[in-house]
């Protein structure tokens, strides 16, 4: 029996690694890469009317094309209406979801809003429940 | 007559350009809900952002100069930003210009693709870029590169327009985004694929807006819709000749708004550093962003 060379085999564990890579961040998995210090960061717009107002207004310009006007999501982008979001993550996840994007999944980075921006909106996604 | 460095061919020239821009946002504001951008105010330096996949981004710039010896011109071209990825975004430019006493011709087109290698943000962002251009005559100065200077500009555009320019140019972004504000760095090098050396060229630009929490209320000329900063850019030499001189550097302040309606408006006058640079530039840019943009036809299909 001829040996498969090297190459092969490192080629098809990348492959494997990349696919299975995909196929854990696909389901929610970007919860367990967020660091604990990250997770344990307080919202400093919590509970103010104005921010959440604004985070209304955040939501619809950026985000409501891809998770609908009412955050219930569509086709093929997830509702933020969910236990995951609203009961599994807290705010530091969530901040820190929307710093660092999930791009292999399509969820750019919004660090363009700036973080008052970014906790304004997570005011708002976190009054959906 | 040159008022504001603006002369008659240019303002006719502007107003076509101006016109074509008008029609093409009318036949596709109607599908557009909701377009936003949120832009950095910089004309030639990128930052590490990339477009949001599935958005097209549709821009209008324009440089308007005067050189010394020279006609004054504008240089304008219009770029369609898609974003393929969130790692992946192409951009496709159609460039022109117009020189006083000489002419309006269309200067050719580029088609660059940035990728993003790095998934998650990190305090310095590498991008990598890569475009290939077919130009001939160009005065929209994207870019400086090696000698690029304001000699350039005094050669007529019958001349200049019969040295066709094929070239292939890479750049290493690098963005930071720190309490606010954007620090974007670039280093350019191009090479033209008639044989000439290596050209370099570098970007900077800082930016921030001028209120980062957002209002409760939608309003136009609150400060969270401005953005101002300071941009510098010029020549390095050639792989012959690496260094600051025997070219052209420039810098200067720009701003732009994004209007309730989403389109973003820029400017900037920007002073040229030294004897090879044309004095002042003034640069301004429209741009318009389409959240989603397939997904409209296929909405209007169903």
């Amino acid at each position: 029996m001829t040996s498969r060379p090297a190459p092969f085999f490192v080629a098809a564990f990348l492959i494997l690694w990349g696919a299975i890579a995909i196929f854990a961040t696909s389901n929610g998995a970007w919860l367990t890469n967020v660091p604990q210090r990250e997770r344990e960061r307080v919202n400093p717009y919590r509970d103010q009317p104005d921010a959440l107002a604004a985070g209304r207004r955040i939501f619809l310009d950026h985000c409501a094309h891809c998770h609908g006007k009412d955050a219930e999501g569509t086709k093929k982008r997830p509702s933020l209406k969910s236990a995951r979001v609203q009961q599994q993550a807290t705010d530091g996840d969530l901040h820190w979801l929307l710093v660092n994007g999930n791009r292999s999944q399509g969820m750019p980075s919004w660090v363009k809003l700036g973080d008052p921006q970014i906790w304004q909106v997570i005011c708002y996604v976190k009054s959906l429940h | 007559m040159a008022t504001w460095g603006l002369t008659s061919l240019a303002r006719a020239a502007l107003a076509r350009i101006g016109c074509a821009a008008l029609l093409l946002g009318g036949m596709l504001l109607p599908s557009c809900l909701a377009c936003h951008a949120q832009e950095y105010p910089y004309f030639v330096t990128y930052s590490q952002e990339m477009e949001e996949p599935g958005n097209l981004d549709i821009e209008w710039f324009n440089a308007v100069g005067n050189p010394p010896s020279g006609s004054s011109f504008m240089g304008s071209d219009i770029e369609f930003e898609y974003g393929l990825k969130g790692w992946w975004t192409t951009e496709f430019y159609l460039d022109g210009q117009a020189t006083q006493n000489e002419s309006t011709i269309f200067t050719g087109f580029r088609w660059e693709n940035r990728f993003r290698p790095l998934s998650r943000e990190h305090w310095i962002n590498p991008v990598l870029y890569a475009e290939f251009e077919d130009i001939s005559a160009d005065k929209s100065i994207r870019e400086v590169v090696g000698h690029d200077g304001r000699y350039d500009f005094l050669t007529p555009n019958r001349l200049a327009h019969m040295n066709k320019e094929r070239e292939v140019e890479l750049k290493l972004i690098l963005g930071s985004n720190l309490h606010g504000w954007n620090i974007s760095e670039n280093f350019i090098g191009e090479k033209n694929f008639a044989g000439d050396p290596w050209e370099f060229g570098y970007a900077l630009g800082a930016s921030r807006p001028l209120q980062l929490a957002a209002s409760a209320h939608e309003c136009a000329l609150c400060a969270e819709k401005f953005q101002a900063g300071v941009e510098m850019y010029g020549g390095l030499g050639d792989a012959n000749g690496f260094g600051l001189r025997l070219t052209s550097q420039y810098l200067g302040p720009t701003v732009n708004w994004t209007a309730p309606n989403g389109m973003t408006v820029a400017f900037s006058p920007q002073f040229g550093l030294n004897g090879y640079s044309i004095p002042v530039l003034y640069r301004f840019s429209v741009s318009y962003e389409f959240q989603q943009f397939f997904s409209h036809f296929r909405r209007s299909r169903q």
